[in-house]
């Protein structure tokens, strides 16, 4: 901590009495400071001291996913009007619509929810865990994991179905993850964040020159990288949310326990071990948690980015830097913007679709460029 | 308290004469917090070797000492924030290793040099954070949490700021809320590494009153300073630190001399009284008209071997 320029202008209230009389002297460093303007939360900065509020943005969170799932249930390149789309969802009749509502876009709707709210969540982790506000759950090399393993299943035992894929890119997640936190801990009681940062950014740029090695020397592994590698939940149906969710539901458990002891590290190492933290099994938790949501919803969906990196600082510019608010909002904001970002990737060229991962890119790179002018950047 | 009509003292005289008793007992109550035999250091370093110390329950411990002399290491050591190589630090009769961690921030409370506050954050939800040693997974807030917190913000005199972003306060204001974030983890022993440093002078005594309050109300707090004047001006209990050993220790009154100041600091220097405390002030001797103030003797010993020790405070 540095006490800068702030501690100059007035006298502090002088004895042991009066120590806390000296509230005005730092009035004028109050307009630089606090966090104004309309963000998108709408709310200016945390809102302090009140959990009633602050649960109030879950809600309004979740009522959004309700109105944007509905929305994406309704929405698609079969053009169905709304009353029909409303009556079908409630009964089925097993006619060519209610099929299409309840084969694709109902599992396509929660694979989506839940995929995004594992991306958000690790990236809160990681951003935590990590210290750094560019980190996503790329860094842990999970995306690199996990496009090795899908290019080698193709390329090597000629695999070539999203329900392979999905453990392929599992395994490859987890393997990647394993051998940065190994690697960034070598001969240390305990990987630091900085060392772990090197270590993920190393090894996923090792591992993204192997892919590449294989899919300029196999046709077929390139033919299928490509579509996978830009992220897609088109027509992955219920075994594969099923699956997912249970890693996801698990590893969101585990970021949800982590909270308080990730809150007491941000205070810095030395504070939280003071606060009696752990800080070799906080993060090994943390990183199991990035693990197994990051690692399931890529292998759910192939490599999506932008909303592991931009819906924490979302969360954080609604619900204040403390992780166990930042840490739901992020789990609720997150499927919003990807339920936003896949009706949009069914409807720009409809009948066609576009990847899903392609549009949260494109659509989330000026959202987030907004985020970041508006407020400061977050020192983590 | 006395104020003396002569001031000064000269170098030479035997300090506990002059200088105004201590209201202290010179016979500290029994330690709750010690180190056995403790040698710490880092990387190939050793910083302090072979290390005995008692901190007295009760008193308003303050460690000086030279740049690099070990008294950040040891109280780094002391909070189990560096690992003993030999030696053990015991708190309340057991190995301090031998507690899971969270039982000894219920017991020990340690703010160090440099705490991170996150952006954003404001002073309440800080403080807030010192209550993790109390929680559990399943229970994480509860009504004595936040008695502890609001009693911690107006022991500290921070609970008129609780909704202030602490990125806004005033560096004592700052130093504060942080002695705060430690009493609401409501140990009875508090251990402040240099919590005056960057702080002008009337911060550095608005810290040092909340330091001394909190010993008046039964908290053994200790205290790391470079400051010589206020350290002899606030401490019950003073440890004298050079090259990574304890070199005296008890009241300020019947520590402090001149003698030992040259000695430690390699400063000649006379000791006058502080009219408002009766405590000694050191005042360096004027440079003679060679600049050259330094003795002979051990002196030279004491220069050399404080460069050695330089790289290890500066690992911290």
């Amino acid at each position: 901590m540095t006490f800068s320029v702030l501690d100059d202008s007035v006298p502090a209230g002088a004895g042991p009495d009066t120590v806390a009389g000296d509230g005005g002297s730092s009035d004028r460093s109050a307009a630089d400071v606090r966090v104004t303007g309309p963000d998108l939360s709408g709310a200016a900065g945390p809102a302090p001291n009140q959990p009633a509020r602050r649960a109030a943005g879950l809600v309004g969170a979740l009522a959004l996913i309700v109105v944007a799932a509905l929305v994406s249930v309704a929405v698609g390149s079969n053009h169905l009007p709304l009353s029909q789309v409303w009556s079908l969802l409630l009964e089925p009749d097993g006619s060519f619509e209610s099929i299409i509502i309840h084969q694709q876009r109902v599992p396509r709707t929660l694979l989506v929810i839940v995929v995004g709210a594992a991306l958000g969540v690790a990236g809160a982790l990681m951003q935590s865990l990590t210290r750094n506000p560019l980190a996503d759950p790329g860094v842990l090399g999970v995306n690199a994991g996990a496009s090795l393993a899908v290019v080698l299943a193709v390329a090597v035992f000629g695999v070539a179905s999203i329900w392979f894929y999905l453990w392929f890119a599992f395994a490859g997640a987890a393997l990647a993850a394993v051998a940065v936190y190994l690697l960034g801990g070598a001969g240390r009681r305990s990987p630091t964040p900085v060392r772990l940062a090197l270590a993920g950014v190393a090894i996923s740029m090792a591992i993204s020159a192997l892919v590449d090695m294989v899919i300029l020397s196999n046709q077929a592994a390139y033919n299928e990288f490509r579509l996978w590698a830009a992220g897609s939940v088109e027509g992955r149906g219920y075994p594969v949310l099923a699956v997912v969710s249970g890693f996801i539901g698990l590893g969101l458990v585990v970021a949800w326990a982590t909270g308080p002891a990730l809150n007491a590290m941000a205070l810095g190492q030395d504070t939280g071990r003071a606060l009696g933290v752990r800080l070799a099994r906080t993060r090994a938790l943390a990183m199991i948690a990035v693990t197994l949501l990051a690692g399931a919803a890529t292998a759910a969906a192939g490599p999506i980015a932008f909303i592991g990196l931009g819906v924490p600082y979302l969360a954080r510019a609604i619900g204040g830097p403390d992780a166990r608010w930042s840490i739901p909002y992020s789990a609720l904001a997150a499927p919003v913007v990807l339920l936003v970002a896949d009706v949009c990737a069914r409807l720009v060229i409809a009948p066609q679709e576009i990847q899903v991962g392609v549009v949260s890119a494109i659509l989330g790179g000026p959202v987030f460029i907004a985020i970041v002018r508006r407020r400061r950047i977050e020192a983590l | 308290m006395s104020p003396s009509p002569v001031p000064a003292v000269p170098s030479s005289a035997p300090a506990a004469d002059p200088l105004a008793p201590s209201a202290v007992p010179p016979v500290p109550a029994a330690a709750r917090l010690s180190g056995h035999g403790l040698t710490v250091g880092y990387g190939d370093q050793r910083v302090i070797a072979d290390l005995d110390v008692a901190i007295p329950t009760g008193q308003l411990t303050v460690i000086v000492g030279p740049n690099a002399c070990g008294k950040s290491t040891l109280l780094r050591a002391l909070a189990r924030m560096l690992p003993a190589r030999t030696g053990q630090v015991e708190l309340d009769g057991r190995a301090i290793t031998a507690y899971p961690p969270k039982e000894v921030a219920r017991r020990l409370g340690l703010l160090p040099q440099s705490p991170i506050a996150p952006d954003g954050i404001v002073v309440e939800d800080l403080v807030a954070r010192g209550r993790y040693p109390h929680q559990g997974v399943l229970r994480q807030w509860s009504d004595r949490d936040q008695r502890a917190v609001d009693s911690a913000m107006s022991r500290a005199g921070v609970a008129d700021l609780s909704d202030r972003l602490v990125g806004e306060l005033s560096g004592g204001q700052r130093q504060r809320v942080w002695i705060a974030l430690a009493l609401a983890q409501q140990t009875p022993i508090l251990l402040l590494d240099e919590p005056t440093t960057y702080l002008d002078i009337a911060h550095q005594v608005e810290v040092l009153n909340l330091a001394r309050s909190l010993q008046r109300e039964g908290f053994t707090v200790v205290v790391v300073l470079h400051e010589l004047t206020l350290a002899f001006r606030y401490a019950t209990w003073l440890i004298v630190m050079s090259q990574g050993a304890i070199v005296a220790q008890g009241p300020v009154a019947e520590v402090v001399t001149a003698e030992l100041i040259e000695q430690v600091y390699n400063l000649p220097c006379q000791l006058i009284v502080d009219p408002v405390s009766g405590r000694p002030i050191v005042v360096p001797q004027e440079d003679d008209v060679t600049g050259n103030a330094v003795g002979a003797g051990p002196v030279g010993d004491v220069g050399t071997a404080g460069d050695g020790g330089a790289a290890g405070e500066d690992a911290r």
